[in-house]
């Protein structure tokens, strides 16, 4: 596997670590979330939507993990 | 009280302390060395540190404080969800460059990196004091919840009696972080995240089962405490309440003394990136323990003649025991008890492991005893593991505690002023280490003048700018001021010609070494 460096010095994999914004962006923007409808099992949006980015994040990290681990 | 509830809590916390003192004896090490002693030897797999950082990370915060705070505020006590969601990618990007450095260079604490990369032992003083500092509050903040809920047991709330159970207790823990360091916590984390987890499952099935659903549980929720106050004309109101004390939080939580420990005893970075994939199941833990918040809302466990002197004495702290008690057979509780109670010590264990490492290295050695042997280092680190639960104690009886999570706020804004001269330093070397104790001066006195200011019984101050106010958590707004005189007074002393010092650390020692 070749690991060629931008002029930069950043591997270009590692943008993928971009990925990580995503989470953070979308669990901070509270306008986007702070509603009742729609709402699952009677919770209301605001909680099941929080909720939902905890197994997204992991998503994200995991993804960000086997794209750079032999980055490190 | 039941007699079912205490067997079961005594049965697994006399379990839990002999497994504290049996840990000296786990992945044999000499526990004369501080390395051995502070950091588990530095051997901690995927794992155990999974358990470790939960255990770091999940504690009477989750079980009492964040519950108590939704039970009495409502929706803006889910901060926690997106603070966790936003603290793991961030530690993912950054902590493994701080494990390379200080394996290379055997760098134990924070502290101890900031000494080699600024050749200032005055700025390590600053980042180990802030860091014992800051512990202090977030140990109170267990013995808080192990305070209430031990009283819900049955012990005796006033009168020298009251004290005993927690003293106990105390003791218990002070004894066994002594004698087995790192060790104890790890091996105990995994029974209790163990009973937590029963506990959780239990309760957030079972719970809503009884009130009806979750869409009968929040009907019953007063509306102004399902949704956020949305901004007026004048102001942010609690969205950037909201977003500021998740993100404040976040960035206050990886630079904390124990979570550098935790991350510091793995085996490899790549146990470390490995967890940030898995330790959101923690998140969704919390999550949940912060709707029981609103389903002791719904159970109206307040209004219960036998739980009122207990809402008096601890406030909504109490929401969560007396939704267990209101909601389970005996036994349950016990084990529910046991999982908080356990749940407190762990933590409780690392945090003043971690504090006292910062003591040990930063202080001890760089200012008391320069020459001082391992051995000396390790007792040394032993003995201050017990002054600064001391020092939690403190907190506990100066401070008021309508909501428990305030202990940990402040601990918030102390910690968080260490960020610029950690975090940063671990990419550049930009920053002139004068002015970053200038900034971390300016962070500290104005973010613990803004907490005095609101008697401590609040982290949120509602500042004015642009004709707006904008509450936000005083940790993030100190930073940003403590960010900002850094920058400009790097700027200033370089134009004055003042020199930086000699770094120890070269740019190939943050990360693995790479095939060109």
């Amino acid at each position: 596997m070749t690991t060629s460096h931008s002029p930069s010095g950043i591997h270009p994999r590692l943008w993928w670590r971009l990925l990580l914004l995503v989470p953070i962006v979308a669990t901070l923007w509270v306008p986007w979330y702070n509603h009742l409808e729609p709402t699952f099992i009677g919770i209301p949006f605001l909680y099941w939507y929080l909720l939902l980015w905890v197994p997204l994040s992991s998503v994200c990290s995991a993804v960000v993990y086997f794209k750079t681990r032999d980055l490190a | 009280m039941q007699w079912s509830t205490l067997i079961v809590f005594l049965v697994l916390f006399v379990f839990v302390t002999v497994l504290g003192f049996i840990a000296a004896h786990w992945r044999k090490g000499d526990l004369n060395q501080l390395h051995e002693w502070g950091l588990g030897g530095r051997r901690f797999g995927t794992l155990v540190t999974w358990f470790l950082m939960g255990g770091d990370l999940y504690t009477a915060y989750t079980f009492i404080a964040v519950p108590a705070l939704v039970f009495g505020a409502g929706a803006i006590g889910f901060f926690a969800v997106p603070y966790t969601i936003v603290a793991y990618p961030i530690v993912f990007a950054v902590l493994p460059r701080l494990w390379y450095v200080a394996h290379k260079h055997n760098y134990v604490t924070g502290a101890d990196f900031v000494r080699g990369r600024y050749d200032s032992p005055l700025l390590a003083l600053l980042v180990a004091l802030t860091g014992i500092l800051a512990t202090m509050p977030y140990i109170a903040l267990q013995l808080v919840g192990m305070e209430v809920v031990i009283s819900a047991l049955g012990f005796p709330m006033s009168g020298w009696a009251a004290d005993l159970p927690l003293l106990t207790a105390f003791v218990v823990l002070a004894a066994f972080t002594y004698t087995s360091g790192l060790r104890a916590p790890a091996l105990i984390a995994i029974v209790k995240d163990t009973l937590v987890y029963i506990t959780v499952i239990a309760a957030v099935v079972i719970i809503p089962m009884q009130l009806g659903g979750f869409g009968k549980i929040f009907a019953a929720v007063p509306p102004a405490k399902v949704l956020l106050a949305v901004p007026t004309g004048q102001s942010l109101g609690m969205y950037s309440a909201f977003a500021t004390l998740a993100l404040g939080s976040a960035l206050a939580l990886f630079v904390y003394p124990h979570v550098l420990t935790g991350v510091l005893a793995a085996r490899n970075p790549r146990t470390l990136t490995r967890n940030m994939a898995f330790l959101p199941a923690y998140s969704l833990v919390l999550g949940l323990l912060a709707l029981l918040g609103f389903m002791a809302l719904a159970a109206g466990v307040d209004k219960v003649p036998q739980y009122a002197p207990f809402f008096k004495q601890y406030a909504n702290n109490f929401a969560v025991p007396a939704l267990l008690m209101h909601s389970f057979p005996g036994w349950f509780v016990g084990v529910g008890f046991a999982a908080i109670v356990i749940g407190a010590l762990v933590p409780a264990a690392i945090m003043s492991i971690a504090a006292s490492n910062l003591w040990t290295r930063s202080i001890y050695r760089a200012y008391i005893n320069p020459k001082c042997t391992e051995a000396q280092e390790a007792s040394q680190a032993k003995l201050a593991s017990l002054v600064v639960k001391f020092g939690a104690l403190v907190f506990v009886l100066v401070m008021p505690a309508t909501y428990a999570i305030q202990f940990q706020l402040l601990g918030g804004i102390w910690i968080i002023q260490i960020l610029p001269a950690l975090v940063f330093g671990l990419y550049t070397r930009w920053f002139d280490r004068y002015a970053l104790a200038l900034g971390w001066l300016a962070g500290m006195s104005v973010g613990t003048a803004i907490a005095a200011h609101l008697k401590f019984a609040s982290s949120i101050y509602p500042l004015h700018a642009f004709g707006y106010a904008i509450p936000g958590y005083a940790a993030l707004y100190s930073l940003i001021l403590n960010i900002v005189i850094a920058v400009i007074l790097t700027v200033v002393l370089r134009l004055l010609g003042v020199t930086g010092g000699q770094d120890q650390t070269l740019p190939g020692d943050y990360h693995a070494v790479r095939s060109a």
